[in-house]
Order: C-alpha cells, then sequence, then structure tokens
C-alpha cells in the first residue's frame, strides 16, 4: 500500500469534509489517494448509518446562515466554463463521488449533481446502448448504493464503439430553470454559475421540469431542489471545482473564459467542441469534445 | 439491497439519473382536475347570468356555489406538494414574472375573491330574509353575513343583480384565463415533448369546461332525488348541449395533437409510442373510452330527442363517465409527460404511493373535501327556488 493511501485509512474515521478536500487541495492528487478518497464515501455514511448526505443539520444550518465571505473576489472579473474531454474519460466515477462528499448530496442512485453515462455501439448496431452508474444493474454489482461502478457487462459481446459521457450542470446562458423559478430563489450568477438560495426555495420543483439536462434534483430531507454550482465555493477561492480536481485522467477542464490563457479557453480554442441539446436554446457553458450523435 | 430500489422509480431503456425521482405526483394530476371543475361549473353559472339563458336558471346559483367550494381546494394539492409550504407566499411577495408559475397566486386569488362577490350578490336577499327569521347563532352569522346591507327594496335588487351580472362577466374570461395559465404552465416546458404543445392551454380549457359540465349534471340529479325534487326537463336539455358541444371540441383537439406528433415524426417519436402503448395505456384506453362514450350517448340523445326519465340516467352516465375520462386525461398529461424520459431514449413506470404526504390517501381526501363543503355551504346558503322565480 501506498504512502497516501496509508495516510487516508488513519485518518479516515476523523476526517472531515473540510480536511478531506484540504487534503486533495494541496496537491497529493496522485492516483492512490483517489482511490483512498472513494473508500472514505464509504466509510462516513456506514458511520452515519443511513444518513443520506454527510454534513448533518447543524453544519448544514450554519453553512447556509453564516457564508463564508469571499472579500477578494469580484465576480464581474469572471467567466467561469466547463470543457469535457470524453475521449479521456475512463468511466471511474471519482468525480461523482468527490461530488457527492464536497457538497453533501444525497448518496443514493436518484440524486446527483454530476454523473457519468456510458455509450456502448455493439458490433453491428447504430445506435448506442447507454447507461449511467445508476443503473440497477451496475448498483447490484457493487452490492451498495453508495458505491458506484460501472459493471462488466460487455465483456463477452462484441463492441464496435464505447465511450463515456461525464454529465453535470451546464450553467447555461439562457437558463431555463432560472426562467420557470416563481420566486427567483434561483439565479444566474455573474460569473456564470446559476445558484440556488436554498432559504427561499419553495420545493415546487418547476426548475426540475424545465432543466433539459436532468441536472436538478430534489432533496426530500431539505424539501429544496439541488444542483451542480460548479463547486462555487471553492472556484471563488481560486479552487477548482472537486470533479476537475479529482479528475485523474483531466477529463474536465475548468477555467475562466475572460482569461485567453486558461485551460479552458485554450480547450474551447484548439479543439473541436459542441454542446449538448443546442435546439434547446439555452446555450450551455460546458463544452463537450467528442461526443457523438447519441449523447443525449 | 431491496431499500435502495424502493423509491425509484422503474424504467426501460436510459433516464437521467435524477429523472427517476418523479418530480411531480398524483397532487398535481387532480390540481388541474379541480380547478377544471371550478371553470367547468363557472361557465354554466355565467350562461344563465351573463347570456340569460333561461334553462340554466335553476342551477346557475348551485353552479356558482360549486365553483366557489371547488376554488377554496384548488391550491390545497400545490401546498401539499411544495417541499417547503411555508414559504408558499414566498411566490406572491416576490413573485419572479417569468416564471407562468409566479401568477398562480394573484390569478387564484383574484379569482377565489370574484367567486366570493358574486356569491354574495347572488344570495344578499336570502341572507337578509334568512337574518330576520332565524333567530339564536345562526340568525347572528347570518346578520354578519349581510356585512350591514339589509335593503330589499326593489331598486337594491336590481342593483344586486347588476353587480352580479357584471361579476360574471369578468367571471368568463377569469375562468378561461385560470384554466388556460394552468395548461401554459405545462405546454410551455419545452423540455417535455408530451407537454411541449401548442395546443395544451386549449386542451385543458376545453376539457375543463366539460368535466365542469359533467359534474353539474352528476351533483343537480343527485340533489334533487334526495331533495325529492323534480329535474328540470329543459335544464337538463341545456346541459346536454353544453356537454356535446364541449366533448366534440375535445375530442377533434385531442385527436389533432397526437395526430401532429405523429405526422411531424420527430426525433423520439418511438419513445412516445412506446409511451402510449406502455406506462399510460390504461390512462389512455378510459380516456378515449369514456370520450366516445359520451359523445355517442349525447349524439343518441340529441337526434332522438330523449326526453324524461331516460335523459336523466343517460345524462347522469354521461356526466360521470366525463368526469372519469377528464381525470384520466389529466393523469395521461402530468404523469405521462414525466413517464417519458427527457432523454427520448426511456420510459418510466410511476407507481403512486398510498399513504404518506404525497398519496392516494391525501388525493383521496383532498378530493372530497369540495363535496363536503359545498353540502355545508348549501344547508347556509340554499341555492335553489323552489316554487318561486330565481331571485338573481
Amino acid at each position: 500500500m501506498t504512502t497516501p493511501d496509508t495516510q487516508v485509512e488513519q485518518d479516515r474515521a476523523v476526517m472531515s469534509r473540510r480536511n478531506f478536500l484540504g487534503f486533495l487541495g494541496k496537491g497529493v492528487a496522485c492516483a492512490g489517494a483517489l482511490v483512498g478518497a472513494g473508500g472514505a464515501v464509504g466509510a462516513v455514511v456506514s458511520e452515519r448509518g443511513n444518513r443520506a448526505f454527510q454534513q448533518n443539520d447543524e453544519q448544514y444550518a450554519e453553512a447556509v446562515n453564516n457564508p463564508p465571505q469571499v472579500p477578494d473576489y469580484n465576480w464581474n472579473d469572471h467567466k467561469w466554463a466547463i470543457g469535457v474531454d470524453t475521449d479521456r474519460c475512463i468511466g471511474c466515477l471519482r468525480c461523482m463521488e468527490a461530488c457527492k462528499m464536497e457538497n453533501s448530496v444525497q448518496m443514493d442512485a436518484n440524486h446527483h449533481r454530476t454523473w457519468v453515462e456510458r455509450y456502448v455501439y455493439l458490433e453491428g448496431s447504430n445506435t448506442a446502448i447507454v447507461d449511467s452508474q445508476s443503473d440497477p444493474k451496475n448498483i447490484e454489482n457493487t452490492g451498495s448504493e453508495t458505491k458506484f461502478r460501472f459493471d462488466n457487462r460487455y465483456r463477452n459481446v462484441k463492441v464496435d464503439k464505447a465511450f463515456f459521457v461525464p454529465k453535470l450542470c451546464n450553467q447555461c446562458e439562457h437558463p431555463s430553470c432560472v426562467q420557470v423559478c416563481p420566486t427567483g430563489a434561483t439565479f444566474k450568477a455573474k460569473d456564470g454559475p446559476v445558484l440556488i438560495d436554498t432559504t427561499y426555495c419553495i420545493g415546487c420543483q418547476y426548475c426540475v421540469q424545465a432543466c433539459p439536462y436532468g441536472a436538478r434534483s430534489f432533496n426530500e430531507s431539505r424539501g429544496t431542489v439541488d444542483k451542480c454550482n460548479w463547486c462555487y465555493h471553492r472556484i471563488t477561492k481560486g479552487l477548482n471545482p472537486a470533479c476537475v480536481e479529482v479528475c485523474p485522467t483531466g477529463t474536465r477542464i475548468f477555467g475562466d473564459r475572460n482569461d485567453p490563457e486558461s485551460p479552458v479557453s485554450l480547450f474551447i480554442r484548439n479543439n473541436h467542441v459542441q454542446v449538448l441539446k443546442p435546439e434547446m436554446g439555452n446555450a450551455p457553458n460546458v463544452f463537450y469534445k467528442g461526443t457523438d450523435k447519441e449523447v443525449v | 439491497m431491496e431499500h435502495v430500489f424502493d423509491h425509484v422509480t422503474p424504467y426501460i431503456g436510459y433516464v437521467y439519473p435524477n429523472e427517476t425521482d418523479v418530480p411531480w405526483s398524483q397532487l398535481i394530476v387532480i390540481y388541474p382536475y379541480i380547478t377544471g371543475l371550478v371553470a367547468g361549473a363557472f361557465v354554466i353559472s355565467s350562461l344563465y347570468h351573463v347570456f340569460n339563458i333561461k334553462s340554466f336558471a335553476p342551477v346557475s346559483r348551485f353552479a356558482l356555489l360549486t365553483a366557489l367550494c371547488f376554488m377554496i381546494f384548488a391550491p390545497t394539492p400545490l401546498l401539499f406538494h411544495l417541499g417547503q409550504p411555508t414559504r408558499a407566499f414566498n411566490a406572491v411577495i416576490t413573485p419572479h414574472w417569468t416564471s407562468a408559475m409566479a401568477a398562480f397566486g394573484y390569478v387564484a386569488g383574484f379569482y377565489l375573491c370574484l367567486l366570493l362577490l358574486e356569491t354574495w350578490f347572488a344570495f344578499r336577499a336570502d341572507i337578509v330574509a334568512m337574518s330576520k327569521v332565524k333567530t339564536g347563532i345562526m340568525g347572528k352569522v347570518y346578520g354578519v353575513l349581510t356585512l350591514g346591507s339589509d335593503d330589499v327594496s326593489p331598486h337594491a335588487l336590481a342593483i344586486d343583480h347588476k353587480f352580479a351580472r357584471i361579476l360574471s362577466m369578468i367571471g368568463i374570461p377569469s375562468a378561461m384565463g385560470l384554466h388556460g395559465y394552468v395548461g401554459f404552465v405545462f405546454g410551455s416546458l419545452k423540455t417535455r415533448e408530451w407537454w411541449s404543445s401548442d395546443l395544451m392551454p386549449v386542451i385543458f380549457l376545453l376539457s375543463a369546461v366539460a368535466s365542469g359540465v359533467g359534474l353539474l349534471i352528476v351533483l343537480y340529479v343527485i340533489v334533487s332525488k334526495f331533495r325529492k325534487t323534480p329535474i328540470i326537463d329543459e335544464t337538463m336539455r341545456g346541459l346536454l348541449y353544453v356537454l356535446f358541444a364541449g366533448i366534440t371540441i375535445v375530442m377533434v383537439i385531442e385527436a389533432l395533437e397526437l395526430l401532429e406528433i405523429f405526422y411531424k415524426a420527430r426525433e423520439g417519436v418511438d419513445t412516445v409510442k412506446a409511451l402510449i402503448a406502455g406506462p399510460i395505456w390504461v390512462g389512455m384506453a378510459i380516456q378515449w373510452i369514456m370520450s366516445v362514450f359520451v359523445l355517442a350517448v349525447t349524439s343518441g340523445l340529441l337526434i332522438f330527442e330523449v326526453h324524461g326519465k331516460r335523459l336523466v340516467n343517460w345524462l347522469f352516465l354521461c356526466g360521470l363517465a366525463i368526469m372519469v375520462g377528464v381525470l384520466a386525461m389529466r393523469w395521461n398529461v402530468v404523469i405521462g409527460g414525466q413517464e417519458l424520459s427527457k432523454t427520448m431514449k426511456g420510459l418510466l413506470t410511476f407507481y403512486p404511493e398510498v399513504f404518506g404526504r404525497e398519496s392516494l390517501f391525501v388525493v383521496g381526501v383532498i378530493s372530497v373535501c369540495p363535496y363536503i363543503t359545498l353540502w355545508l355551504v348549501t344547508k347556509l346558503l340554499p341555492p335553489w327556488a323552489d316554487g318561486k322565480k330565481a331571485v338573481v
């Protein structure tokens, strides 16, 4: 076992969410640590029994009522974007587990801020078979509703083509979720991300209906809607979103489009990129390289 | 392992992981259903008050009370559905006007006030009379209900009549607006293929009128049996005409809607076909069998000039059928729309909960409430003008 792994094992019992990400933030992002992080997700859940999310209610209330102040951040100076290089994705799902840890997303298979889809063309077929980590067969394979893995169901068949597509909120330029929110609890920040004021959301779920990408989910425990915000609490402090941070292959590229030399600006300039469901008119801010006609 | 799948809506094909938690449940099925009954009942009331169609005089005040009692409960399913019901008024205090839903508080509130006002004007003479006759606590209640206005001179009654008529006139576009608006809430969502149709508000509106007429037929027949009063043939014929017109137009527009989907045959049309043949086939069957039944029977009643007891019996069945058919149609729209995945590559099959906050039990309780309220309100304000001419 490698040193980072041992470290994670020792810290497991006391490791808080913040420590864990601080630990990652210090740059110990080698593959060993990432496997350790996957283990940590299971550990937190088993400690808390059936608790659906990692922050307890007091911590959540504290975070909502006293949001951290970021004095040096001006949202007019940034225009965040994410690039996804699907050719690089290996479907390891570290992004999803890191997201669930970082953002206290419900651990079950029906609530995700980010997820990964697998597209498989069997030999001679013109259409792809699609599944995600939430597919019942995949869950059955891991034997746990909190540990997600893709199973190896195509082991014995001939596959023409297969690839993974990571999904997350597109933080659209014209977000239909914001359009339909009756209270204005969800809004588009000047720097791009669409945020939710969970102290003002009435839980009508109209936004869940309106999102063309299925990016929103409803947190039954809190009675409000939940969505990916590209880890707004991290990016405003100069950090990467958790999913970008943990990706072992560099599939997800994050950056500021106002900076022409940022990773995402370079990614968009140097590649042929496309967005999902352009016909919806939402003008997404996640740019995909290497997707396919079948990608939804 | 089992409990993982407890709250997962089963599906075939591929659906987005978050979609396995269906956002709008059976409570949202009965919300447009109840507002629809309001719109329909109100239209019947207005046919007499505004257009002065005499055959509706015997039921016009009862129709008004029906509309009022159902309107009181129209927002209840929404409150039960909200994740944070105590914040419901956020949408009214700080409406976000690009949202169709933001207008709900205002539209529903306005319409409820209008119904209350019209009811008061329509019943004021009776209230004044009761306050003079009744003693004890009921006397006091009627005294308060007069709001201090106990002038029943012909001049004052003429003013009452005028106000009731004006309110009724405002009420027609309001009722249409309220229900067309509900259709817009669904039809304006580009995300869902099954909802995203320009015809949606029209379909909602017309089926609303049809179901409201059905409700009124059923209630009128049952109440008359209980009160042992004759069912007026002319009134039943009038209700028959409205029902026939309603069901004809609804069926044509709904058929056109389906035809357009299939004819345009955009990407994913196979999934739409699978939806109709799969998860909602029972609902579709009920909706269309009931519609065809109502169309056939009402046509027959018109062609053969049926009157009397046979008219009552057949029309009563039509009333029940249209109410069941429109309820099935609401299910097919609201639940069906969500069973068709946004990926257009998968279908979910929604199974309602039986007990719980969003459950069939709650739906049952909410559905019964307007009838009980109506029964109590008719005790307080008897709408029937037995033997005497309708006052307003």
